[in-house]
């Protein structure tokens, strides 16, 4: 007989729609997503806070999902990378990764674009050296598709009109 | 007919290979799946060039073992040239049996009709019928054996901007194994210890069942995981038990020492599979040298992950594996089940690179969906994908040769060390999976063995595809090996070319030759020339740079395998207290391009892949077990020390097509290592490249 579950109901912003999930304590904010939201698009990495795969915004900021207590983003905004559409459109960050072709396998990606959404959204935007000293700490590729996703972070910093 | 493609005489009935739709959509099935390399897309651009269909009304599925064409492993960079041909044949006969209903159902000579975007028409007519229009009228349950030989259209759809129709989904939703969700589907996680040999002996069994959302705790001998409602809670659930388990050391691994000191005094299975006749020219002088590579990790960034779903006793499990029909035969093994009831299908995972743990977490989930009677997602964690996944395998090379005084090679010997690079489920005899192992009832896996020539495994590029004279080749296979190895991007290709290539800059500085200069007058084969002149030409190289000052260039070749894709770069690095990769000029000749941005993406991602390898990469260990558990243990490459890269394509649509994705790691390691050595006026002969090594090799000197 399976114990139930102690369960805690959490409430916040995803993707501009107010939600409420009943999940265990503790629960890391990329459980809650993947699981309880199905918005699988922000992907499970190493789960310790290192590559970056789980990267999301929190009030417009990247963070990494798998070691953020769901918690603590409690009546916080949240954005993943199915927020950055628009309907079918993509965001102009997805679209320039797009046009870059900017991935291999791509399962690296989407964490990499909510750091660049992210970063270029900032007022200021973001400096492409700014946003590849951040890469350079929380992000990992493994297929050899950095020379690419750099390309694409050009490419975004035009498409998002931010400065170079 | 004799002649077929091997793939498609293995699999001759064309509706393995494709179907018609209502909504005039074609749908391809390949037994080569698509592992990020992007596969999936070149299949779709070869069928739509054969059946004369726009590129955007074909689909690919995911390889089926009970539907697809059964093609073996998608590895060796045999997708395009296997996999591509009998897919382009498939197509073509199809097209000519749906032009002669055409013709039929038209009035018209087959001669005369011609299709275009899928509507075949009498030439120079409006009217026509479409593919979906002649789907009655055409059986696809023909044997192609039985078929005339086609016309072969050649050639692809490509086209400048051509992308990839999978990155989008990728993108922005759900794309992976690890995004799938089966009605009434629970969590898997597996419970492995931190050092290779140790066992599990005991756990709280009774407190792990009793955690909250834990819907089974499943024991089969030494294996042992946990089921929950939750992948969140199995992963507490398994931390919990691993706190409370004692182990069983069955053996202790060796110290590790530098540059492969352990593999000292190790038992050697040892081939001396070439040994030219006759006697070598006379030599003025010799050289001789000894060049590493470490153990290797895939290091996928998304662990590995699999589904499995019991319905009664057929299994079906989904999996990233490289080799979806010879895994569905290994796990039946392993299960003690037919293989009839076993279907495995393919589903899209992080990149793997070659033999990662996809295929070991498939039996974990049929292991833990059997104990759990439930569907269940297997998750693999960092450390157990960094840990238990096979690894590249480490390799010695020793290369002696003699130099006569004009500057020509007399004699070449080449000698490996190294342990086996393939152990994929399916290759020997024995079970390779490694729940297998720990079972109460366990299986063996294969003896060690080594790929077998041509492709070979440590051996694989070992000759040189230079004159080099009268030749001796030299393949000691170590059996016995600290950390278990299997197949890796490019196997023994990455150490050999590394070795082979930095000892011919060493010769021909011996010989006062430029090294570009010294490669050419060795070689005879035009199209590695054309390569060869192709990246220093692109690289500006400059046979009067004496290098120094820490800024230097080097070039790296090789034929992969020496039948396949062809690649020369020039690497241009500074070295201060590292090695700063600043430039790859490159060019490959992989015959008739087939998507020339995928070719890219595979030769340039692969040079980076391999970049990393040789310059930051080893896999540890200690006398405590694994000394790679989390990505703090093992830094790649990154985004600010990415090179600028770009590639000439040699591109001779008459040529058949290769494979790519491998070509450029050997290059790329011994290219960096000669700019290295032009830099500095030192030499550094053991991977990784590392800050400490280059210091040691200058105090040497």
């Amino acid at each position: 007989m399976t114990r139930t579950v102690a369960l805690e109901s959490r409430s916040l912003v995803v993707n501009g729609r107010d939600v409420t999930v009943n999940v265990p304590e503790d629960t890391p904010l990329l459980a809650a997503l993947r699981h309880d939201l199905d918005l699988k698009g922000t992907r499970v990495g190493c789960t310790e806070g290192y590559c970056g795969a789980c990267t999301v915004l929190v009030e417009g900021r990247p963070v990494q999902s798998c070691n953020t207590p769901l918690w603590s983003v409690e009546g916080k905004s949240v954005t993943t990378v199915e927020g950055l559409k628009q309907g079918d459109v993509l965001g102009p960050v997805q679209e320039a990764f797009l046009l870059e072709q900017a991935a291999q396998c791509g399962y690296c990606t989407n964490g990499i674009i909510m750091t660049v959404a992210g970063m270029l959204s900032q007022s200021p935007p973001a400096t492409k050296h700014e946003i590849v000293e951040v890469l350079d700490e929380r992000h990992i590729c493994r297929c050899g598709a950095q020379t690419r996703i750099l390309k694409a972070i050009d490419r975004a910093i035009l498409m998002t009109g931010a400065r170079a | 007919m004799s002649d077929l493609p091997g793939n498609l005489k293995a699999n001759p009935l064309l509706s393995r290979w494709l179907r018609v739709d209502a909504d005039d959509t074609i749908t391809v099935r390949s037994g080569k799946v698509e592992l990020g390399q992007g596969i999936a897309t070149a299949m779709v651009a070869i069928a739509a060039a054969e059946l004369g269909v726009a590129f955007a009304r074909v689909r690919i599925e995911n390889t089926d073992t009970f539907v697809s064409p059964e093609e073996g492993w998608t590895a060796g960079s045999f997708s395009i040239e296997h996999g591509g041909t009998a897919m382009r044949w498939a197509c073509a006969m199809a097209r000519e049996l749906f032009a002669e209903a055409a013709a039929k159902k038209l009035g018209v000579d087959p001669a005369a009709v011609v299709v275009s975007d899928g509507v075949f028409r009498r030439q120079g007519a409006n009217e026509g019928v479409t593919y979906a229009q002649l789907r009655d009228a055409v059986d696809l349950e023909r044997m192609a054996g039985e078929l005339p030989v086609p016309k072969l259209h050649g050639g692809t759809v490509d086209r400048p901007g051509l992308g990839r129709p999978d990155l989008r989904a990728k993108f922005s939703g759900p794309a992976f194994i690890q995004d799938m969700a089966l009605p009434g589907m629970a969590y898997g996680r597996v419970l492995r210890p931190s050092h290779p040999h140790d066992r599990l002996a005991t756990f709280d069994r009774d407190a792990v069942a009793a955690l909250p959302g834990v819907i089974a705790v499943v024991v089969d001998g030494g294996f042992a995981g946990v089921v929950a409602e939750r992948d969140d809670l199995a992963v507490k659930a398994v931390e919990f038990a691993r706190k409370r388990a004692t182990w069983t050391r069955t053996a202790e691994l060796p110290p590790m020492g530098d540059a492969n000191a352990w593999m000292d005094g190790l038992p050697l299975n040892t081939t001396t599979f070439l040994a030219d006749e006759g006697e070598a020219a006379p030599a003025a002088m010799r050289h001789t040298a000894r060049y590493t590579r470490p153990y290797i990790a895939h290091a996928s960034v998304g662990p590995s992950c699999a589904l499995a779903e019991w319905t009664g006793d057929t299994l079906k499990v989904w999996s990233h594996s490289q080799g979806v029909y010879p895994l569905r035969k290994q796990m039946a093994r392993a299960l003690r089940v037919d293989m009839d009831k076993v279907n495995v299908v393919h589903a899209h995972g992080s990149g793997c690179y070659g033999h990662n743990g996809a295929d070991d977490v498939a039996l974990d989930a049929a292991l833990l969906a059997r104990g759990a009677g439930r569907p269940v997602m297997v998750q693999w964690s960092r450390a157990d994908e960094l840990s238990w996944s096979p690894f590249g395998s480490p390799m010695r090379i020793e290369i002696s040769a003699g130099l006569s005084a004009d500057g020509t090679v007399t004699d070449w010997t080449h000698d490996v060390r190294s342990p086996p690079h393939i152990a994929r489920p399916g290759f020997g005899e024995g079970v390779n999976l490694l729940a297998a192992w720990h079972m109460a009832e366990p299986h063996a896996p294969s003896a060690p063995n080594d790929a077998p020539r041509p492709q070979g495994g440590g051996d694989r590029n070992s000759v040189p595809l230079y004159n080099f004279g009268k030749r001796r080749l030299t393949h000691h296979i170590l059996p016995e090996r600290p950390l278990h190895t299997s197949a890796m991007r490019g196997l023994g290709a990455h150490g050999n070319i590394f070795a082979i290539e930095s000892f011919i800059d060493e010769l021909a500085a011996m010989a006062g030759v430029d090294p570009v200069e010294f490669r050419l007058r060795h070689l005879e084969d035009p199209r590695a020339i054309a390569v060869v002149r192709a990246a220093a030409e692109a690289a500006g190289w400059d046979a009067s740079d004496a290098g120094g000052e820490g800024v230097g260039r080097g070039m790296g070749f090789a034929r992969y395998k020496n039948h396949g894709a062809y690649y020369a770069c020039v690497a241009t690095v500074e070295v201060t207290e590292k090695v700063r990769l600043v430039r790859v000029d490159g060019a490959v000749d992989a015959g008739a391009v087939v998507h020339r941005d995928g070719l890219l993406n595979q030769v340039e991602g692969g040079a980076v892949q391999a970049a990393s390898w040789t310059l930051k990469e080893e896999v540890r260990w200690t006398e405590d077990g694994f000394g790679v558990r989390s990505w703090a243990d093992y830094p790649l490459l990154t985004f600010s020390e990415m090179p600028e890269i770009s590639t000439v394509v040699v591109d001779d649509p008459s040529a058949p097509s290769l494979g790519a994705g491998e070509c450029s790691a050997g290059p790329i390691a011994a290219a960096i290592a000669n700019a290295v050595a032009h830099a500095l006026g030192v030499r550094v002969r053991d991977m990784p490249l590392t800050p400490e090594r280059i210091a040691a090799a200058i105090n040497a000197a």
